[in-house]
């Protein structure tokens, strides 16, 4: 395989798992005023995510600067052409951080009531906008040869976009609730097994309506159609999605929150590979898209950069799954008496 | 307004409001490792308070350096897309580096020290901290390296119309690179340890948790002395290096308008940069500069007048940055030294006390100052020599980028005051009581 074909699948898979990973954080955000019925259930929920999120935050870093170093044109052209939203999601990731880090450090209702205002639009703000972003990439962007963009800002909240945005709000539910379900114990489990499987009662029919709208607002089956073995990736995406209300209904968590695990990164390769080769395609002239091969950096730049991530990336998975293996147990109330805890 | 000056000012902004924060991260992980080290060793509890003590002041602090720095690697694409077109070659792979061999090590570590405190002994606790530390020192490292690439391009060539890799080895060995480096993680000890003294003298004077700050003192005023005399050797190496590399910084940090040997110091000057001399000068000491320059009291330093008018940097920001960090510096070492004689009769000296109370902010305007001088001064170049900043912002339009930076003033402004809030109030409440 070629070397940017190679690089082309790993900015994909590092995108899909900055969305596995920091999704269940988004998830568990976005329905943090509404399922954290009390201050315990609250904080419950930022602790159950509080050894984990800044780790798995890494991961957007990690795939923004591989976009950078392993396609600069794609990077200059993406990040510049959708202005306007990344600005919202950077300070809505902001907001979210410190209100993670600070909600706990004075306990007056007041100071917390902002902070956890800030918690929900913090999470679900960057859910949404990757989720447009993403199917806005999918229709492709109107740029032009010279990575001039010609759009308006709110054109990206086209129906398609929406429903994007809608999917991956409702991925993330399921996944922090599943997260959610493994850290927690008596009623606010019971709740969060609720709205898993309610949530993924809704996530069901809003996946199926996406696969059929990408057939009539986007190129992305050109791919499939001429290897039809590529379906193959999307049922075990079904079967993925399908099998976390299995696990849920079984009361077996953990595989649960791995099924939505799967079905995350898989959702995000059903784009990638109806993208390939492009990264970035125009809506204006399919001539002026992006791809793996006309926006990629130097050879010599794509070798090193493999080597650095063959072995580092590696050893970032290890000791996070060291960290994910250490915090495993549910949050007890000895942990949330903690002087550090969130 | 056009979108190139708005962009600047938003970027400026964003970066010296994040390095409000790196240098206390990469300084005071190393001395709160040091002290759980400590505790970890002897047992004694004065060292557990301690640790987490500082410990809270780091996480408040930490978070603030975090949040801020991720919009940073993102305006490189939305801000300067073709700067990032440019040299994405090269300056991107050394930001993945960064995040993928440093940032992720010091981010995943960091929930395992706040939350792990039952779950690891003190030994692997205290260890968890070192692991911080090193990963933190190491993304300064890989940034830095990525900066002095834009202060001194090397192994590049150019082809296709952008600047490529040709030697990743000299990418990772630029002599301006390691210069910045030992430079700046040295400043950032610095300011740690002003801050610790800083804060410490503020609970000495009141004669409370004597157990917890005499020793922190102690321990920030050792490291302070030997980081503030690095600082300032490390800041004279600088010096020589840029007046080969960059003659037009330095004619600016001196505000030197004439070619000529055995050019002098002026102790005070006001730039008048439109008739392209001084206004008033007063105090000027032969050979001085050519001495700072070049280690020769009879260089030739190349006056501003000799560098064409398009390429010269800001004069006035450089020379009162310039001035403002050397002043400073010299300052450290003075207090320093100073304290080390009375180290063992601190409670005895509350006017040092005092004194070292209020210079706590010092350090930090000594290091963005440092900043000015290094970025502004490398104007109008954006990678020296190589591409000027007018040609590297993004096509985007003035209502977009001012409105971001309208939203960075606001959510800036907010958490700055939110952050001083905590940090001042975690210190008024101090360590735990002693349990005995």
């Amino acid at each position: 395989m070629e070397l940017q074909t190679i690089w082309f699948f790993l900015w994909g898979l590092l995108w899909a798992v900055f969305f596995m990973t920091s999704g269940f954080d988004f998830g568990i955000g976005t329905i943090y005023p509404f399922a954290g019925k009390t201050d315990t259930d609250r904080r419950t929920m930022l602790n159950a995510i509080g050894p984990l999120w800044d780790g798995n935050e890494v991961w957007l870093i990690t795939a923004g600067g591989v976009t950078f170093a392993a396609f600069p044109l794609v990077y200059a052209t993406m990040f510049s052409a959708l202005y306007t939203p990344l600005m919202l999601i950077l300070f809505a990731l902001i907001f979210r951080g410190v209100a993670i880090h600070f909600r706990s450090k004075i306990d007056t209702p007041a100071w917390k009531k902002v902070w956890d205002f800030l918690i929900f639009i913090g999470s679900f703000l960057p859910a949404l906008l990757f989720g447009v972003a993403f199917a806005n990439i999918f229709q492709g962007i109107p740029f032009d040869d010279q990575g001039l963009y010609h759009g308006n800002t709110l054109r990206l909240l086209n129906p398609y976009g929406l429903l994007g945005g809608l999917l991956f709000v409702l991925l993330f539910i399921v996944h922090g609730a599943n997260w959610m379900a493994i850290k927690s114990a008596g009623a606010l489990q019971t709740r969060m097994v609720a709205i898993s499987q309610k949530t993924w009662l809704i996530l069901v029919p809003v996946a199926v309506i996406f696969l059929i709208a990408s057939y009539f607002a986007t190129d992305l089956y050109a791919n499939y159609f001429q290897y039809p073995v590529l379906f193959f990736v999307t049922l075990v995406n079904v079967a993925a999605l399908l099998s976390i209300r299995y696990f849920v209904h079984k009361k077996t968590y953990f595989k649960a929150w791995f099924a939505s695990a799967v079905t995350i990164v898989l959702c995000t390769f059903f784009g990638i590979i109806g993208l390939f080769p492009a990264l970035f395609p125009s809506s204006m002239n399919p001539d002026w898209h992006l791809t793996a091969f006309n926006a990629s950096s130097s050879p010599l730049t794509l070798k090193i950069m493999l080597a650095v991530v063959l072995v580092f990336i590696p050893i970032v998975i290890c000791y996070q799954i060291w960290a994910y293996h250490l915090f495993k147990n549910p949050v007890t109330q000895e942990d949330l008496d903690m002087d550090e805890a969130y | 307004m056009d979108p190139v000056f708005l962009s600047r000012l938003q970027f400026a902004a964003a970066t010296m409001f994040h390095f409000l924060f790196v240098p206390l991260t990469l300084g005071l992980s190393i001395l709160v490792a040091y002290m759980e080290t400590k505790y970890a060793r002897t047992g004694k509890e004065n060292y557990l308070r301690m640790t987490k003590f500082w410990g809270k002041l780091f996480l408040i602090n930490f978070a603030l350096g975090v949040v801020t720095g991720i919009t940073l690697e993102f305006q490189f694409g939305t801000n300067w897309s073709r700067y990032s077109a440019y040299v994405g070659d090269i300056f991107g792979s050394l930001l993945a580096i960064e995040a993928s061999v440093a940032f992720f090590l010091e981010s995943t570590f960091i929930g395992i020290w706040i939350f792990g405190w039952k779950k690891l002994s003190p030994k692997a606790h205290a260890g968890v901290m070192w692991v911080i530390a090193f990963a933190g020192n190491m993304s300064a490292v890989w940034i830095l390296l990525a900066n002095g690439f834009m202060q001194n391009p090397v192994g590049y060539v150019i082809r296709d119309g952008r600047a490529e890799l040709d030697s990743f080895f000299a990418l990772i060995t630029n002599k301006h690179g390691i210069l910045e480096i030992i430079h700046v993680i040295p400043s950032a000890l610095l300011l740690s340890a002003f801050f610790i003294m800083g804060v410490a003298a503020w609970h000495l004077l009141r004669k409370q948790h004597l157990d917890v700050f005499e020793p922190s003192f102690r321990i920030g005023l050792v490291v302070g002395l030997v980081s503030a005399v690095l600082v300032a050797v490390t800041g004279d190496m600088h010096g020589v290096n840029v007046s080969k590399t960059q003659p037009a910084k330095l004619a600016a940090m001196e505000s030197h308008w004439e070619t000529q040997t055995r050019a002098p110091l002026v102790l005070f000057a006001i730039p008048d940069e439109e008739n392209e001399r001084n206004r008033i000068e007063i105090g000027a000491i032969p050979g001085i500069l050519s001495f700072l320059g070049f280690h020769d009291f009879n260089a030739e330093v190349t006056g501003l007048r000799d560098i064409p008018k398009d390429e010269r940097p800001p004069v006035l920001p450089t020379f009162i940055g310039f001035r403002t960090m050397v002043g400073l510096g010299t300052l450290f070492i003075l207090l320093t030294v100073y304290g080390w004689f009375k180290r063992n009769k601190l409670l005895e000296n509350p006017t040092y006390l005092k004194i070292m109370m209020f210079s706590l902010p010092l350090p930090y305007i000594a290091i963005e100052m440092g900043w000015i001088v290094s970025e502004v001064g490398r104007q109008p170049w954006i990678v020296y020599g190589l591409m000027k900043t007018a040609e590297a912002a993004s096509p985007v339009s003035t209502t977009q980028v001012f409105t971001s930076l309208m939203g960075f003033i606001l959510v800036y402004g907010l958490l700055g005051a939110v952050g001083f809030f905590l940090m001042a109030k975690t210190v008024k409440e101090g360590p735990e009581a002693a349990t005995r």
